[in-house]
């Protein structure tokens, strides 16, 4: 059988009936963020759609985003992987090792020039040459460079692909950027996360697979469907927040009555992500319900971007702000930080109730 | 000491009952699912929510299902994992919940029709089926006549 023959002869061949599929669709639809009832049209679409190639290259990065994907519940990695698209490289995943997993890679770019799907998760390092990161004798860049020739499409997931993500926090020692800052003459979709959502993931390549094209982009290059809205906006403590309910501490009352954590640090008024709705671990939770704010994680340079515990309301100085009352006359500076630990320690030995400001040094 | 599994389910966690709060999802859900149903009693058009793409409030999910409950007809399929299918206490209105083969969610939706759209036998399952009923009765006839 042709490993690129049309999803449709596949399934037939492995007697997977058509409502079966159907079902399948359902999900999908469920996936793609799209009406539901759009079920039918999907299984229309993807009964004659042909597989694409489908290269993954991992450059400077922590594997969480194929983590993410190997852990995607809805579908299962085997429909994604071996029904839906044929991933004919990634270095982690496949068995290949050496000279016949870079010869698979080289295949694949040569039988499907202008067809295949390039992912790719881990920024790219471009200091002293991008030395800092290869694969087989290859910087990151040169790699990038040469494969993305051949591809429609290049899918940078996770933040870091996105938009440079932790490689590229200050002091950024290896000069780490985007895919987005390399390659500019091929359509780029921005899966970003830390990790991404794993059915945002699957989600794209599914919309890829039924429409033949690439969902609409917001002008992060993100698709619209997971991230058109905010977290704040779609949070089941948004009501609280209108309310003017906040949680003051992690283990006061409000936090306990499940009150909006913003003046806890939540950053869910400006992430743009799927997590409110689409939830994690098989839509058992977020982290929000878990009771902790929104990191941003899947913003461009949420690392830098003050403390993860300081109010989206609050100046972006946010040592200056704790210095205020606690250590009136104190040099600031050293002696602000040494004052804080001093009184989160404190607060710690005394059993009391930490406050925002006790975390933040 | 058994072990925990990898699975979701096999963590023993604790959960409080929830079932008192709630942000307002519940009764905003049955307003829609009222204006659905008035829209399929009057001209027959269908609808369908995803839950999926709803914001719900810990406990506001199991208060939904209390607020349905259940009615007349329930029914199981078994196509690449189970899907279960309930009418609610209102007639038209079913709660269709698909699994995966490994009993995770995949799909979960409220839809209103007369008849959930997955348990209609399919075109092309039929025409399949036609073939393999034609083929016994074309096998018995050929032995049939052998034994003749």
């Amino acid at each position: 059988m042709n490993d690129h023959d049309t999803l449709g002869e596949r399934l037939a061949q492995q007697g997977v009936s058509r409502r079966a599929f159907l079902k399948f669709c359902t999900a999908m639809a469920s996936l793609m963020a799209l009406p539901p009832g759009s079920a039918n049209a999907i299984a229309e679409a993807l009964i004659k759609a042909k597989r694409p190639s489908v290269i993954w290259l991992s450059f400077q990065e922590c594997t969480g985003c194929t983590e993410s994907l190997t852990r995607s519940y809805s579908p299962t990695l085997e429909n994604m992987i071996f029904d839906m698209i044929s991933l004919d490289y990634h270095h982690t995943l496949q068995a290949a090792s050496g000279y016949g997993a870079e010869k698979s890679r080289q295949d694949a770019m040569e039988n499907f020039f202008g067809k295949y799907l390039l992912v790719v998760d881990g920024s790219i390092p471009l200091k002293d040459n991008g030395i800092y990161s290869t694969i087989a004798g290859r910087t990151n860049l040169d790699l990038l460079q040469d494969v993305a020739k051949g591809a429609a499409a290049v899918i940078a997931v996770g933040t870091c692909a996105a938009f440079g993500g932790i490689p590229n926090a200050k002091p950024n020692p290896t000069g780490a950027v985007a895919v987005s800052n390399i390659i500019k003459d091929k359509p780029i979709i921005n899966i970003s996360g830390c990790p991404p959502i794993p059915a945002v993931i699957t989600g794209v390549l599914a919309h890829y697979l039924t429409f033949g094209s690439l969902p609409e982009l917001d002008e992060l290059g993100r698709p619209k469907s997971y991230y058109g809205e905010t977290i704040h906006d779609r949070c089941y403590r948004r009501p609280f927040y209108d309310q003017g309910k906040f949680a003051k501490s992690f283990d006061d009352e409000g936090a306990r009555n499940g009150w909006c954590l913003f003046e806890l640090g939540c950053k869910g008024p400006t992430t743009h992500n799927a997590c409110a709705t689409t939830k994690w671990n098989g839509g058992t939770s977020f982290p929000i319900e878990s009771g902790h704010g929104c990191l941003g994680c899947s913003e461009p340079h949420f690392w830098d971007a003050g403390s993860f515990y300081s109010a989206l309301s609050m100046p972006a100085s946010p040592l200056k702000l704790a210095t205020g009352g606690a250590v009136a006359g104190a040099a600031v500076g050293i002696g602000a930080s040494v004052a804080n630990r001093m009184k989160k320690n404190a607060a710690k030995s005394a059993h009391e109730t930490s406050t925002i400001a006790d975390l933040e040094k | 000491m058994k072990l925990p599994g990898n699975n979701l389910k096999d963590i023993p966690v604790k959960t409080d009952n929830a079932e008192e709060y709630s942000v307002g999802n519940i009764r905003a859900l049955q307003a829609e699912i009222a204006a659905c149903l008035e829209k399929l009693a009057e001209t027959g058009e269908t609808g369908i929510i995803d839950l999926n793409s709803l914001p719900f409030a810990p406990g506001e999910y199991e208060q939904l299902r209390q607020a349905l409950g259940q009615g007349e007809v329930s029914a199981r399929i078994e196509a690449i994992g189970p899907s279960e299918i309930i009418e609610t206490r209102y007639p038209g209105v079913w709660w269709v919940t698909h699994y995966n083969v490994e009993g995770d969610i995949v799909a979960d939706l409220i839809e209103i029709s007369w008849i959930p759209e997955i348990m209609k036998s399919q075109p092309d399952d039929i025409r399949t089926g036609l073939e393999l009923l034609r083929a016994q009765l074309d096998d018995a006839l050929i032995n049939d006549e052998v034994q003749q």
